[in-house]
């Protein structure tokens, strides 16, 4: 059914006649309670406690259910955002679920970790009001989790099973996400993860404190349920190439390896002990709980814990050290707070549990002690210039700034390369030189017709959702290009 | 899963195992190492692969027990699964027929070597390996390495075994002896960095395969960084072979060492609950 269908139909029409427009817009924006930040800096709770149902069906009337949903085209999996609002509203919460999960693979994930302040609530009418947006994110988190506690999991429904063997490099959001789609038309859908849990950067990459593994466990089964096949320690282009995958029947392969090799900023004393990529801190944190005496996986717990960057990442990493039981945690960012990449929420928790910010400040030099564990870190004070390529106003160094800060752990956000084992290992793949996979825009193909890609892989280092809205497109793409093969 | 179907002592804290792992005994070639687990607490270690056997499906791996990992790890036995093992991981060795080569081991090393050996007497070279070890009991895999070596030397540091000295001492007099094109080395990375050092001087091109601390092991985490040449080279993906004259050693021995506080403290508890 379409939007403006759905939005016809005689209950929204009576639940838009229950209160006038203005009142609805005089309800304030929902806040979402979260833990104290004393308490919570100090152990691995979720911070964001999520809304009760009152708050949630109170926020969802702020919802004008407009014409022209805005909002939609703003989400890169085309949610049906009014729709789900408004069946909170009138406290369907299990039918927001549903709702929810018509486009998304992972809605509990995605109302936790999307940058809803960029897409879904940066189109919301309620800006061009100059109020602040529905509180979307939160909703669909509520919408989520409402269904995950009640214990009455839906399974969606799928396709006929048509038999079509396809295969999916990588367990990250992409993956799940085109694994899901292609469940429901009916292929059977095998995915092949490198590490030893399924989940990729929600697992090793997103912390516990942010998004908690057992949610990300429940999407997973969820998956499972529809009959997706998630196999382990596999990695294709080693354990098995993509010639071979092709001679066991497998008849489309979707790419979703993810970010790889950590970018450094190759300065000196960057080889000191103690200063390493966010990647190998928060695997060895989040994928391994190192930080558990239980486990075998060592990880510094650094007193002074700088870690450089400004964005989600970064964000993740410092707030980690905090908890690990970092007296001083700071970023050190070289633009101001203004250019951040981080998600708002995310910037404002961390101040909140006292993290300290540095910005319009960038390493120029590590320094070490005998033992070569880094004890210093000199910093280049910076400002504003121009705006650069990314448009955002690009920093310069201002000259004979400098200052050292005692540091004795350095963690370095500053980018990834995409994950370099697919494009070694298959002949004919065109790659830009950066290390993406190229592909058409609109289908996720790639110049083998029977290989699309999503996500990090494509584009470098980008966010959960948008490598779901990749994955979402390949399947749609594939569906059509396979079933076109068959005819 | 990944079933032990056999356990061989080479010595007190030597153990040869035999692991089913069809997939990857198909895909992997000599150089190639496996990232292994034990125990959902476990850590993810890297392991040279030193044999396999495609028509049983079993790939083989050399542990000398170090660590708390691999302290648990050489206590598996016959039928136990091993969590997680993954792999070919890294790039397989470059063989082809150099003419004559040293081959240049020391302890567990020759595990790693045993393949390469093999690889490039097939490939036509002559193969000359110089096996070394700190004394007789962590010599290992001589009769194997003579199989398809022209000539074997061993050498161990309190003479309990061939020739007394160090590694270096029998690549030297090999060197001296007659013409060598190339110099292949695994082992501790101080004795890897002295074995490039000799063959520098005498300008013979050589390899080292490094080993060193990865968490992930697939080109994600960069723990494994080492400098070759001045340019940051990522040992998982990039190597583990490198041209040994341009790895920084130094740095990497530094590095290796990054965590041997804590691996102490862990290995004081496993000792303590192994007492218990």
């Amino acid at each position: 059914m379409k939007f403006e269908e759905e939005r016809a139909q005689a209950w929204r029409v009576d639940l838009r006649a229950t209160m006038k427009a203005k009142d609805r817009t005089e309800i304030p924006r929902v806040r979402m309670p979260e833990l104290d930040a004393e308490y919570r800096s100090r152990n691995n709770e979720e911070v964001n406690m999520g809304l009760t149902p009152e708050m949630a069906m109170l926020e969802a009337k702020r919802c004008l259910d407009c014409v022209n949903p805005t909002c939609i085209s703003g989400c890169p999996v085309s949610i049906n955002i009014p729709k789900f609002i408004k069946q909170i509203e009138i406290g369907d919460f299990l039918g927001a679920a549903e709702t929810l999960k018509d486009t998304s693979a992972l809605p509990s994930v995605c109302g936790r970790v999307c940058p809803q302040e960029k897409q879904c609530e940066a189109q919301c009418t309620y800006i061009k009001m100059k109020k602040e947006a529905v509180a979307i994110g939160h909703l669909e988190r509520f919408a989520a989790d409402f269904e995950r506690e009640s214990g009455n999991i839906s399974v969606h429904e799928v396709a006929a099973p048509n038999g079509i063997k396809i295969a999916v490099v990588g367990s990250g959001p992409s993956g799940l996400s085109f694994a899901r789609d292609m469940a429901m038309f009916g292929y059977d859908v095998t995915v092949f993860e490198a590490l030893h849990a399924i989940g990729g950067v929600l697992k090793y990459g997103i912390p516990e404190f942010r998004l908690p593994n057992v949610i990300v466990d429940v999407e997973i089964d969820n998956l499972r349920a529809m009959g997706v096949t998630l196999l382990t320690n596999c990695i294709v282009g080693k354990t098995i190439s993509i010639e071979e995958l092709k001679e066991e029947g497998f008849e489309g392969v979707f790419v979703g390896s993810g970010a790889g090799l950590p970018q450094f900023m190759n300065i000196k004393g960057e080889d000191l002990v103690g200063v390493m990529s966010s990647n190998e801190y928060l695997t060895r944190v989040n994928l391994m709980d190192a930080a558990s005496i239980e486990t075998d996986t060592p990880v510094f717990k650094g007193k002074n814990v700088a870690v450089v960057g400004g964005g989600n990442t970064a964000m993740d990493s410092v707030r980690t050290a905090l908890r690990l039981g970092a007296d001083r945690a700071i970023i050190v960012y070289r633009r101001s707070e203004a250019e951040m990449p981080a998600r708002k929420e995310e910037v404002h928790h961390a101040k909140n549990e006292g993290i300290e910010f540095m910005t319009l400040h960038s390493p120029i030099e590590y320094i070490g002690n005998e033992k070569g564990r880094v004890t210093h870190m000199v910093l280049q004070e910076m400002e504003l210039g121009e705006p650069d390529a990314s448009g955002r106003r690009s920093p310069i160094p201002k000259p004979g700034c400098l200052k050292t800060i005692e540091v004795d752990e350095v963690i370095i956000s500053v980018g990834v390369s995409p994950n370099p084992l697919i494009p070694a290992s298959v002949k004919g793949l065109r790659i830009t030189k950066w290390g993406t996979i190229i592909v058409n825009e609109d289908t996720m193909q790639s110049d083998i017709p029977m290989i699309f890609a999503g996500g990090d892989i494509v584009r470098g280092g980008a966010t959960v959702i948008l490598a779901m809205g990749d994955g979402r497109k390949a399947a749609a793409a594939m569906h059509e290009w396979v079933q076109s093969q068959k005819k | 899963m990944n079933k032990i179907v056999h356990k061989e002592y080479f010595s007190e804290n030597v153990v040869k195992f035999v692991i089913e792992a069809p997939m990857i005994a198909k895909s992997r070639k000599a150089g190639h190492f496996v990232i292994v687990r034990v125990g959902a607490k476990g850590e993810r270690i890297p392991l040279t692969i030193a044999d396999a056997d495609i028509e049983k499906g079993t790939i083989t791996l050399v542990v000398q027990k170090m660590g708390v990992s691999s302290t648990k790890l050489v206590q598996l036995n016959v039928g136990d699964e091993i969590t997680d093992v993954v792999g070919p991981l890294g790039n397989a060795t470059h063989i082809e027929n150099f003419g004559t080569v040293v081959c240049a081991c020391g302890g567990v090393g020759a595990a790693p070597m045993l393949p390469i050996v093999t690889a490039l007497k097939k490939a036509g070279n002559k193969v000359i390996t110089v096996v070394a070890a700190r004394t007789k009991d962590l010599v290992i895999l001589v009769d194997e390495l003579k199989q398809y070596s022209d000539e074997v030397i061993v050498m161990t540091d309190d003479g309990s075994y061939g020739e007394k000295g160090l590694v270096t001492a029998g690549v030297e007099a090999v060197i001296k002896r007659e013409k060598v094109d190339m110099c292949m080395t695994i082992g501790p990375a101080i004795m890897m960095k002295f074995v490039s050092i000799l063959t520098k001087k005498y300008e013979i091109p050589t390899v080292a395969s490094l080993n060193t601390i990865m968490v992930d092991g697939t080109g994600m985490c960069g723990a494994c960084r080492v400098s070759v040449g001045g340019e940051v080279k990522f040992v998982c993906v990039d190597g583990p072979e490198f041209d040994a004259h341009q790895v920084d050693f130094d740095q990497m021995l530094m590095r290796l060492g990054g965590y041997r506080d804590i691996e102490h403290e862990d290995m004081e508890r496993l000792n303590c609950k192994l007492g218990e």
